[in-house]
């Protein structure tokens, strides 16, 4: 069963209907919000991890495009600033996914793939070297 | 057959010593045997880069007219010491900034000026007959100051805690975020790079020692504080828990901004990464044997940082190989390790060092007064007491 992860973004006026009920509810999905940012009035991000069938999935994308939500691939929320960075590596230690990892150089490894965006290596990077773009 | 530091500063000049990081040494060690290795070696240099909270610059702006005689000062609203002469000051790297909070501290003041950028300073005071103003408000760059020169009062901690927290909530430490119910632990050492760890009864590392600080030449200035030469030690004589440390004293004019990081640990407070690098002699074939322990022949002691008390519960010790490997084990249960330490940086650091003697002929400076050694001191406790001692 397909899973994937989607940005979106709600314009100002869309921001208070309840999606995840109707693709629950009509389109048998499996929602997972990660992250949320909703206002009423203003524009609103959701980062959505969706589980379902291939043919519910499509039809619910698409639901989510006619009420007017940009749908986007959610792979370049999270930015590691390389140059602020100084691999100290304290960010693999709260990193329970597993997402972020040190190699035998010491160099870190960022999986995105494991990454469930809960913001744990943004607090804990002590150079404020990881920043979430959304 | 052992070397002696001119024989070894000769070799230097010429052009001839041979030179390894720790950790080369110790390939070389394991391939051709210690005794082959202590011959061949001249020097080996060591690299540390964490955060290291005793630390700070001292400064001296230059007199204004009509000149000022400082009291109370902030540089970009980060308070600096006002109780020296009248122009002088130290910044410390803990120090949090009165707007900004442990966002932006003394360290990010002093990464500032690394950069090259402008830091207001604004100063108070009650006027004086000979100091009249009572107020100043400028802005000043590295360039402009007459002294800047770093004194850390404790670097380079020899071997570190891990720490894990046993509690049912987060905690935030100067070791990072510890999550609950032993969901991680931290660790701060370079372990076999680490310069004490690599000279663990301070034979070579003294007062006067030429050392690598924050990217410029420098000097141990003396021992830190909380020198502990007690500590307990292993077979090897290495302590397997914070230990030995050092004052050091370098010119902030010649450091880079690539070994001196400013750093924020959310919920704790700002600190400094400094990167030190110590070169090491090899002497003979008694440092030649710790010169050569690796990360699998060093320890450190779990600590349980979700007891708040000075006393904190020891659960146990772990090598570095295996915190390295990225999980240990305490209390039966596996917990994912993170560093904090950056083993990059410290390996950047020791070969950084390591062309500072090769191609600049940095030399070795012998101890002009050794640490403080095994039996003469330990860490006193602070006592509260409800009066005078008598």
């Amino acid at each position: 069963m397909p899973r994937k992860r989607f940005d979106l973004a709600f314009p100002p006026n869309q921001a208070t209907k309840p999606i995840t009920y109707h693709l629950v509810k009509d389109f048998d999905l499996t929602p997972n919000i990660l992250r949320a940012q909703i206002q009423p009035g203003q524009e609103g991000r959701m980062l959505l991890e969706i589980t379902g069938p291939k043919e519910s999935f499509d039809a619910g994308i698409a639901f989510l495009e006619a009420e007017g939500i940009t749908v986007s691939p959610a792979a370049t929320d999270i930015r590691l600033d390389e140059d602020v960075c100084v691999l100290c590596g304290l960010c693999t230690a709260v990193c329970r996914p597993g997402a972020l990892v040190m190699d035998a150089a010491g160099d870190l490894i960022f999986d995105k793939d494991k990454c469930v965006y809960c913001e744990a290596c943004v607090i804990a990077c002590p150079r404020r070297a990881v920043t979430l773009s959304f | 057959m052992a070397k002696t530091w001119d024989e070894i500063n000769a070799r230097i000049a010429s052009g001839e010593a041979v030179v390894m990081t720790a950790e080369e040494f110790s390939a070389v060690a394991a391939d051709e045997g210690i005794s082959k290795a202590a011959k061949r070696v001249d020097v080996v240099t060591t690299g540390t880069f964490g955060p290291m909270c005793s630390s700070g610059v001292v400064l001296n702006f230059g007199h204004s007219d009509p000149p000022i005689r400082i009291g109370e000062i902030t540089l970009n609203d980060v308070e600096a010491y006002g109780g020296l002469a009248a122009v002088d000051t130290y910044l410390g790297v803990t120090q949090p900034s009165r707007t900004k909070g442990i966002e932006y501290g003394g360290a990010h003041v002093i990464e500032d000026l690394l950069r090259g950028k402008s830091v207001r300073l604004r100063a108070y005071s009650a006027g004086t007959d000979c100091y009249p103003r009572t107020e100043i408000d400028t802005w000043v760059t590295l360039e402009d100051l007459n002294q800047a020169y770093i004194f850390n009062p404790r670097n380079a901690y020899q071997n570190y805690a891990v720490a894990v927290n046993s509690g049912d909530q987060a905690i935030h430490t100067y070791l990072g975020t510890l999550l609950p119910r032993f969901g991680n632990a931290t660790y701060c050492s370079a372990g076999a790079l680490s310069p004490l760890l690599n000279d663990p009864t301070y034979r070579t590392i003294g007062v006067g020692s030429r050392i690598f600080v924050a990217g410029a030449p420098g000097y141990v200035a003396w021992e830190g504080t909380q020198h502990n030469p007690n500590q307990t030690r292993d077979e090897n004589g290495v302590p397997v828990a914070p230990a030995g440390t050092l004052a050091v004293i370098a010119d902030l004019k010649q450091a880079s901004p690539a070994f001196f990081s400013a750093a924020t640990f959310t919920g704790y407070g700002t600190s400094a990464f400094v990167g030190i690098g110590v070169p090491i002699p090899v002497l003979d074939e008694e440092i030649a044997a710790t010169l050569a322990l690796t990360d699998a022949d060093i320890s450190a002691t779990v600590i349980d940082y979700g007891v708040a008390r000075r006393s904190r519960p020891l659960l146990g010790r772990v090598t570095y190989a295996q915190l390295r490997s990225g999980e240990i084990e305490v209390e039966g249960k596996t917990v994912p390790t993170g560093p904090i330490s950056s083993l990059k940086q410290a390996r950047r650091i020791a070969t950084e060092l390591k062309s500072w003697i090769t191609e600049k002929g940095f030399t070795l400076q012998e101890p002009l007064q050794l640490l403080p050694q095994i039996g003469s001191q330990s860490v006193k406790p602070l006592e509260i007491r409800t009066g005078e001692v008598n």
